[in-house]
């Protein structure tokens, strides 16, 4: 079980919404961690430095907010084989699908642009479908 | 202020948001998914906060400003086509994220919690990224060779 918590998803949602943004208003770029990763992983994009730095700000953030004393419910509930073969997948079809939830599902669907929009319903359906199969078709 | 500085706190606002939501936790996002089961609503109100400031926000700056702060112009999406790379593509993620509960976006603010599970995701990710590029790149390439 996960406690429901709507004010603290709002809250953390509307950060990300900030994010995007600020990201748009002072670098004119989509937040979108997809396109943002990729440009990290050689051959480098020509404009890497300022992923790398906005990855370094994700990646720090969660640590100094525990430091400060937040506390961040985290646990994997899955075995390590799930996470290779979902990763694995996730990295193909993000690539391919051109984005993930922060790129299509909140720019994207922000700017009402169509290929968001059938993406994340795409994304969406097939994600309920897959946590519906593994954990009560088959492992009921 | 230094272009990466700004980049970097950006990041740091994107990380928090996703920490203060749940977003980085993947049994959160696998019980929002089970629905006949442990569901968890949560991430609508992540959606919904995340949507309502982006909507918000975007309409201002591209109403406001010719170019953001610190670029001649704004980089914006210029596909158009909804085709199979897509629509496919996107399953293909959903399937994923079924499978792990992580998506991008939440493992990598993840990475600063320090579990080797995030990690382990991570590399994979990265190495579905590498195949899906290389794919790409011999698809487009005519067939005599």
């Amino acid at each position: 079980m996960t406690d429901f918590t709507p004010f603290q998803s709002l809250l953390g949602g509307a950060l990300i919404g900030l994010s995007a943004v600020l990201l748009m208003a002072l670098h004119g770029r989509i937040a979108g961690m997809t396109g943002i990763l990729t440009g990290v992983i050689p051959p480098l994009s020509p404009e890497w430095r300022w992923r790398a730095a906005f990855l370094a700000g994700a990646v720090a953030a969660p640590l100094l907010y525990q430091i400060v004393g937040g506390h961040i419910a985290f646990s994997v509930p899955v075995p390590t084989l799930a996470l290779v073969v979902g990763g694995f997948l996730v990295g193909i079809g993000v690539h391919f699908g051109g984005g993930c939830p922060s790129g299509h599902g909140i720019c994207g669907i922000a700017r009402l642009s169509p290929r968001s929009i059938v993406a994340v319903a795409t994304f969406m359906i097939a994600a309920f479908a897959t946590v519906f199969i593994i954990r009560h078709a088959i492992g009921g | 202020m230094n272009k990466l500085v700004s980049a970097f706190l950006i990041g740091g606002v994107f990380g928090l948001g996703i920490a203060v939501s749940g977003m980085i936790n993947p049994a959160k996002v696998l019980n929002f998914f089970d629905i006949a089961g442990t569901w968890d609503p949560s991430l609508i109100f992540v959606m919904g906060g995340g949507l309502a400031v982006a909507f918000a926000g975007y309409r201002l700056i591209f109403r406001r400003r010719k170019a953001p702060l610190f670029e001649p112009s704004f980089a914006l999406p210029t596909k158009r086509a909804i085709d199979t790379e897509l629509v496919g593509g996107a399953a293909v993620f959903g399937i994923g994220w079924g499978i792990a509960g992580f998506c991008p976006g939440g493992a990598i603010p993840a990475l600063g919690l320090g579990y080797s599970q995030t990690a382990i995701f991570v590399a994979a990710v990265i190495a579905g990224i590498v195949v899906a590029r290389f794919a790409r790149a011999r698809l487009a390439q005519p067939a005599a060779a």
